[in-house]
């Protein structure tokens, strides 16, 4: 089996925050780590390759430093890495970057899986895996909770949703977004981080992607940010009570009684 | 679509709303976007934008009085035996051939699982851009665009996004971020079927059984007027008993912050906030959640909010109605107390 896991590097979001002269988001200095999602994603890929045999691809658009992300899949038991990586790719939103990253599968011949994390937690759109399979023309299995049994050429999943969750039969190749509930993603071995340190990663540009320059990049892309800003600090007046637990209590039931005609 | 010389931006119309059912129901999100629709229509009244459902799924029948009195003017329903477990691939089909056919300007969803499965399939086989999770959505007076406004990293910064060149304008929203506008029970309008065809039930994904929660982890928190919030303030699993309490003494339903969820108190069902729900009770109470901007976004404009906190300067404290300082294994037994008397 020949699977593909879309790693993507994302800042540590705890830490995130905003320059106030200029609204943007700061950068420097922020750490950098696997999107939390794609762990799972990866550990599933790994535990599929145990099972099946076959290649394991890892597979990331990104800076150059996202190199970094690759090599630490690779530590936890991927075979090599490749980054889609050039100019005219950035600024590309869900659709040119699922088309991007569509393309990159294409080159990377005979893949029967995709995996992708739930989402990525910068952008938190979720879109990304399944635009894959709409550019693929694959079937999709998003929210992947179980693996229930898997073959050669099919797979027998449980997918959750807010109400419920249901049983599904796909057909290879297709593409899967997985849960946190499908594994315990492994730490690297030592043996794993040296080995990690030789393997060349594979670099593409839009020029080895054979992408459409119509669909990439600011310009290829649909979706358009035209402003963003600092999420509303409520301006409110709040009545602040700090006496005994009893009075507090007491004065709590008055505001509800006249503020809420309770 | 791009739009072109041959598909102008003025041959789509209308605000579609996606439907979605749950167990034999019309889901609330689906009234709560015709809503924002009907909103949105009007404002887009110059192009002769109308409100139009799309409905898909078995054994629709009569279904559609409730949409047409929550404000639909178009209602077309697709009821097939394919359509009984959602089928992404069968569902896209079917969805990308009808939005082909009729054109929209907007199509909204709701951002559920299965919203978030297939609004971003139908966007890339219509080649057209999806905002993702909107808490905002204006029609730009100038220009007659959609703005669709997110959060974005865990909610640190509020994005406005357009889709000016490209057909439909699509997005996906949240439960609960949109009010249900008040019924029109008198209200009808057209009814429009539509079918499966032959080529699109042939797919190679099989959805076998679909399977509701039990009520044992069916937590409501959509429909409660009241939530009580516990945070990591309550110490363990079991400090969680004075949170149960109070939702009970008031009818409430339990919410929590991620931050008890990753410590296993409670379960996943119960989070509030950005990797959770998104609620509106008339009365949020959270009780030693400190108020980080993930939490916030998903319970802010809840109607009346009470805190409870140690510390005074946590940030809910601020954003609270009411902000109790004091230690909430000694304040809420005595509110519990109140209540029940
Ligand atoms: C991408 C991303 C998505 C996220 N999504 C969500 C989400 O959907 N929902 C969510 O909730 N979080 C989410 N988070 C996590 C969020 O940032 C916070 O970590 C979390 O909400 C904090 O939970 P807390 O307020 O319970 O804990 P803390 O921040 O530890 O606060 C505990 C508070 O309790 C008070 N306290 C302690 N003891 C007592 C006592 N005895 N009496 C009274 N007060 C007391 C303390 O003063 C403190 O203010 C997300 C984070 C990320 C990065
Ligand atoms: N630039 C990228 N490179 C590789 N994979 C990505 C990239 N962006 C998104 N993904 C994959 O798509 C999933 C969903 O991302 P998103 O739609 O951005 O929330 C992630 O969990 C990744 O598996």
């Amino acid at each position: 089996m020949k699977i593909v896991v879309c790693v993507k590097q994302v800042p540590g979001t705890t830490e995130v925050s905003i320059d106030p002269e200029t609204k943007r988001l700061i950068r420097e200095g922020v750490s950098i780590e696997m999107n939390p999602f794609d762990t799972y994603a990866l550990e599933q890929g790994i535990l599929l390759k145990e099972k099946h045999g076959g290649e394991l691809v890892v597979l990331s658009m990104g800076p150059k430093r996202a190199e970094l992300t690759l090599r630490e899949a690779i530590a936890c038991g991927a075979d090599r890495g490749v980054l889609l990586n050039g100019r005219p790719l950035g600024g590309s939103d869900t659709y040119a970057t699922s088309y991007i990253l569509s393309q990159g599968i294409k080159k990377i011949k005979d893949v029967n899986l995709v995996i992708c994390g739930k989402q990525a937690v910068d952008g938190d759109t979720a879109q990304v895996g399944p635009g894959i399979a709409a550019h693929l023309g694959w079937p999709q299995v998003t929210y992947v909770s179980k693996f229930i049994e898997s073959g050669e050429s099919e797979l027998k999943l449980e997918r959750m949703h807010e109400s419920g969750s249901d049983v599904s039969v796909v057909e290879l190749p297709a593409v899967l977004t997985v849960l946190k509930d499908v594994n315990i993603p492994r730490i690297p071995t030592l043996k794993g981080r040296l080995n990690s340190r030789k393997v060349d990663i594979t670099i593409w540009d839009e020029t080895d992607l054979e992408t459409d320059s119509e669909k990439i990049g600011l310009g290829g892309s649909p979706t358009r940010v035209v402003s963003t800003r600092k999420p509303d600090a409520r301006d409110k007046h709040t009545i602040v009570l700090k006496g005994s637990a009893s009075d507090s209590a007491r004065e709590l039931m008055k505001i509800l009684k006249t503020r809420l005609e309770l | 679509m791009k739009l072109s010389e041959l598909d102008r931006a003025d041959n789509y119309n209308d605000v579609w709303v996606l439907g979605e059912i749950a167990e034999g129901k019309v889901h609330r999100v689906t009234l709560e976007l015709l809503g924002k629709a009907k909103d949105l229509a009007e404002k887009r009244i110059s192009a002769g934008s109308k409100v139009v459902c799309l409905l898909l799924g078995h054994q629709l029948d009569g279904l559609e009085k409730e949409l047409f009195s929550h404000h639909a003017d178009k209602v077309i329903i697709v009821d097939d035996e394919a359509l009984k477990f959602f089928n992404d691939s069968i569902h896209a089909s079917v969805v990308t051939r009808l939005v082909n056919k009729y054109k929209p300007e907007i199509m909204i969803s709701g951002a559920t699982s299965k919203g978030r499965s297939l609004m971003p399939l139908v966007a890339v086989k219509l080649e057209t851009g999806l905002t993702a999770d909107c808490t905002g959505l204006e029609i730009d007076e100038d220009s007659g665009l959609l703005l669709q406004t997110r959060p974005a990293y865990g909610g640190n910064i509020i994005a406005t996004i357009k889709c000016e060149d490209y057909r439909p304008q699509m997005s996906t929203v949240r439960q609960g971020v949109f009010k249900v506008q008040p019924e029109d029970v008198s209200g009808t309008g057209e009814l429009i079927s539509e079918f499966v065809l032959d080529e699109e039930k042939q797919t190679s994904l099989t959805v076998l059984s679909e399977e509701g929660l039990d009520g044992e982890s069916r937590i409501n928190l959509h429909d409660a007027n009241v939530i009580v919030t516990g945070g990591r303030g309550v110490k363990n699993a079991d400090g969680f008993k004075v949170i149960h309490d109070l939702a009970d003494a008031v009818g409430g339903a339990v919410g929590a912050s991620r931050a008890t969820i990753d410590s296993g108190w409670i379960s996943y069902s119960h989070q509030v906030g950005q990797t959770g729900l998104t609620v509106q009770p008339e009365v949020y109470i959270a009780c030693g959640v400190s108020g980080q901007i993930q939490h916030l976004v998903g319970m802010q404009s809840s109607d009346f909010i009470i805190a409870i906190n140690k510390d005074p300067d946590a940030p809910i404290m601020h954003l609270a109605d009411v902000a109790i300082v004091g230690d909430l294994f000694e304040v809420i037994p005595e509110i519990t107390k109140l209540l029940s008397n």
